[in-house]
């Protein structure tokens, strides 16, 4: 395609700050090469995302490149006007962003959208049109390419559109693609797919790719080049392998720290009594149709059976719609079962009203997935916390104060009783989730992907928490998680869900070592997680060897 | 995060305040004093221009149009504030209950306030005051029933999306009961959205009390409101130009700061400023 010899790259970024007042971004120089991947790594807030977007200047308001120059096949791009930099846009340089919920337009066919950029940057007719998007969808494995372009986006899955909205992409054979964390909103499986789809495509092309991430176990498995960023400076750059194998740079030690990363299971729970056993659970949703005589029933839980004991951690693993959500609210009588039993403590709660239930609910806690939506944003962490003491018995107010401090120490928060939830970071919002469950001592607490929505480091963290209150209160725990790598340093047993039925279950160890079902083997395979490299326990040798 | 917003909404509030309290004043300084009877007539001085001694002028009985404004104003206002209060604590109550507990009440409800709905608001309170007869109270009443379903949808929608959120199941989780979680948990988080729903209805009360009295069903004369005002006023819109543009930039200068002050309580109220 270019006549140029490759020894320039695609693209330079030279000396880049990025910001208003303030700098977000500071002085960024890296180059992505002809058909490599670079990735460019750092945790929520790192600038990370500002820098994809100035590329194709889709800065958000009031912020812009303070200085610097960015270098497309070596011709600089600020010079550009507008209408040259939208001709570049989707042409040659394409971007696919992180919500694939939201980056399909959900008014339009999946055939328009996908027509509009060959309309617009080739100007084809739009039967040659439509034959290059069915070869593309065929490209991509989609079934029924034909109804597929008259579908629209709410009929796939969130790996499903991600991949449609990444074929679109590529149909127009951009020479650099910015993906901006096109993974984070997806389950382990999609996560999976997405990416080799990702790696199909730009390779047949000889796309470059800057991808923008957190997750440096996507950057282990795919990427060639790695940029680690902090605060938006460069701490650490290099091909992705020595980054990730032998970091030289304090941080991004950190960062591969807390990858999940295979080492001796937990030993598993003593045999205690049960505290909560389900029995044959079946559970159906009514499906949204559009009269109410066609509506049918989905079902959600096929006869699922599961005990957790007194002080045992149990992770549910599974993809996203395989019934685990559904599972933990179940359990908790927060959804009513269409058969089966739950009991507590041996006295059967299935079909108790909720009036009869505050015992049970005092002893069996939730922690939510999402920490934005968890917490009531009118009231403060005190309060919030405070409240799940309210059906104990007879608290003086200073006794309260006093449980619900000690609470908020315990999850390393202590005195921020005052502040409200926006003040808080994600996970400091799941720490207080964390607060408001444990005040009240349950037995019980089930945790509905808690670290999914957290930074790398973030989950890491709070995963730790979770063990040291759990080791320190004793609570027995129902994990659950998209993600088999997360569990496996907290679970003493695990339960695989797969469409609602519970398909493999066992010590963590042989579920590790020893996959019966072949969704557990995909999921294990899916999951980015590290072999236990000597190197990086042992920080001291990577210093004296990356210096000679 | 800039500083432009904010002080934006400074001078929203500021000015919203400031014209919202000079209405206020006039319509509370009208109850004890006023600069002439508003209700004396006096042949001599029929349609006079502003003047000296009529500051807004006089009508056609000679009556003194400054004086007619100031008590228009206290009619008007408490008149529209009876209206959007009945409306609110009828609507957002029945919403709140409907939207939270769902069921066939909910349906049976919603089913007719639509009918309701489908109905012009002006048309509805037409009809009543056709029964009631005209007068102050039979207005209040009459607003108030073309208002209360409008109240209904938007805190019924709000508390549907409300509902939703983890936080309500948290609550759920923890063992308070649904009367709790909704006075802890989705009233608080609903009432931004009423507080400026509250705002605009009571622009739109006082915009219906005029067309009341415009068409004669309102506040019955002798006694003032803006909209009667404006009614009697039609026919000398040429000659005395003064009798129809003093009670209407009243009632703008009113709708524009009670609109101001309505932006500026949203602001307020939103946890996140």
């Amino acid at each position: 395609m270019s006549s140029q010899p490759s020894s320039l790259p695609r693209l330079s970024i030279r000396n880049l700050s990025i910001g208003n007042q303030t700098a977000f971004v500071r002085d960024v120089s890296f180059d992505v090469g002809a058909g490599r991947i670079l990735a460019l790594v750092g945790e929520s807030g790192s600038g990370k995302t500002l820098i994809g977007r100035s590329i194709l200047r889709l800065l958000p308001e009031n912020i812009r490149q303070l200085d610097g120059d960015i270098l497309y096949h070596g011709g600089s791009l600020s010079g550009l006007s507008t209408a040259e930099i939208r001709r570049l846009r989707g042409g040659r340089i394409g971007m696919v962003f992180q919500e694939p919920l939201v980056s399909l337009n959900p008014a339009l066919s999946i055939g328009r959208q996908m027509a509009e950029g060959l309309k617009l940057h080739l100007g084809l007719d739009s039967g040659e049109i439509r034959t290059r998007c069915i070869d593309m969808l065929r490209r991509i494995h989609v079934p029924r390419p034909e109804q597929c372009l008259a579908a629209f986006p709410h009929q796939f899955s969130g790996g499903m559109r991600q991949r449609i909205m990444l074929a679109s992409v590529m149909l127009l054979r951009p020479d650099l693609l910015i993906a901006d964390e096109p993974t984070t909103a997806l389950d382990t499986l999609s996560q999976r797919q997405v990416i080799e789809t990702m790696l199909e495509l730009t390779r047949e092309v000889g796309t470059s790719v800057l991808l923008i991430t957190h997750n440096l176990g996507l950057v282990d498995k795919y990427a060639d080049d790695a940029v680690v960023l902090r605060r938006g400076e460069i701490v650490e750059e290099g091909t992705a392998a020595r980054v990730i194998r032998l970091p030289r740079h304090a941080y991004t030690r950190r960062l591969v720290d807390a990858l999940p990363r295979r080492r001796g299971g937990v030993v598993a729970a003593p045999p205690d009594e049960p505290i909560l056993v389900a029995k044959g659970l079946e559970l159906s949703f009514r499906s949204a149709g559009r009269s109410i005589l066609r509506r049918k029933k989905i079902r959600v839980l096929h006869g699922v059976s599961l005990t957790v004991r007194r002080g045992e951690t149990v992770a549910v693993v599974g993809g996203s719609g395989s019934g685990k959500t559904t599972l933990g609210r179940a359990l908790l009588r927060l959804l009513d079962v269409d058969r089966g039993t739950i009991s507590y403590r041996g006295a059967d709660v299935t079909r108790q009203p909720d009036r009869q239930l505050r015992p049970f609910r005092r002893a069996c806690q939730i922690v939510f997935q999402d920490p934005f939506s968890s917490l009531d944003p009118r009231m403060r962490v005190g309060a919030l916390v405070g409240e799940a003491l309210r059906h104990i018995t007879p608290l003086a107010a200073a006794e309260r104060r006093a449980r619900v401090e000690a609470a908020l120490a315990d999850v390393g928060l202590p005195g921020h009783a005052d502040r409200l939830p926006h003040q808080l970071s994600g996970g400091q919002r799941q720490r207080v989730a964390l607060a408001r469950a444990i005040v009240g001592d349950p037995e019980l607490l089930v945790a509905d992907e808690p670290i999914a929505s957290l930074d790398m480091t973030v989950q890491k963290q709070v995963l730790e928490l979770f063990q040291r209150l759990q080791a320190e209160r004793g609570f027995a725990c129902l994990f659950i998680s998209h993600d088999l790598a997360a569990v496996q340093q907290i679970a003493h047993r695990i339960v695989v869900m797969h469409e609602g039925r519970i398909v493999e279950e066992g010590p963590c160890d042989a579920i590790f070592d020893d996959p019966q079902h072949e969704y557990t083997r995909r999921l294990l395979e899916a999951s980015p997680l590290l072999d236990a490299t000597p190197a990086v326990t042992c920080p001291s040798a990577i210093f004296s060897e990356a210096k000679r | 995060m800039s500083a432009r917003p904010n002080s934006r909404s400074r001078i929203r509030l500021l000015a919203g305040g400031l014209l919202a309290s000079a209405v206020l004043t006039m319509s509370v300084l009208a109850i004890f004093w006023t600069p002439l009877d508003p209700n004396r007539l006096d042949v001599l001085h029929r349609l006079n221009a502003p003047d000296v001694r009529n500051l807004f002028g006089t009508d056609e009985f000679g009556r003194d149009v400054l004086s007619r404004v100031m008590v228009g104003a206290t009619t008007s206002l408490s008149v529209a504030m009876l209206t959007v209060i009945v409306a609110i604590a009828v609507g957002s109550t029945i919403g709140f209950l409907t939207g939270f507990f769902r069921g066939w009440t909910d349906r049976v409800v919603m089913i007719l306030n639509d009918t309701l709905l489908a109905f012009p608001g002006i048309l509805l309170a037409l009809g009543l005051v056709a029964v009631t007869g005209p007068h102050a109270y039979a207005t209040v009443l009459a607003l108030a029933v073309a208002f209360t379903p409008k109240v209904m949808r938007v805190v019924r929608g709000t508390v549907l999306s409300l509902r939703e959120r983890e936080y309500i199941e948290a609550s759920r989780a923890m063992g308070n009961g649904p009367l709790y979680t909704l006075a802890r948990h989705i009233v608080p988080n609903a009432v931004a959205p009423i507080a400026v729903l509250a705002t605009s209805m009571f622009g739109w009360a006082i915009l219906m009390e005029s067309a009341l009295s415009f068409l004669g069903l309102g506040v019955p004369p002798p006694a003032a409101t803006w909209g009667n005002m404006l009614a009697t006023a039609r026919p000398y819109l040429t000659s005395a130009p003064w009798l129809s543009v003093i009670p209407g930039i009243l009632i703008a200068t009113t709708l524009l700061s009670v609109n101001l002050l309505g932006d500026s309580l949203r602001d307020w109220l939103d946890p996140r400023m």
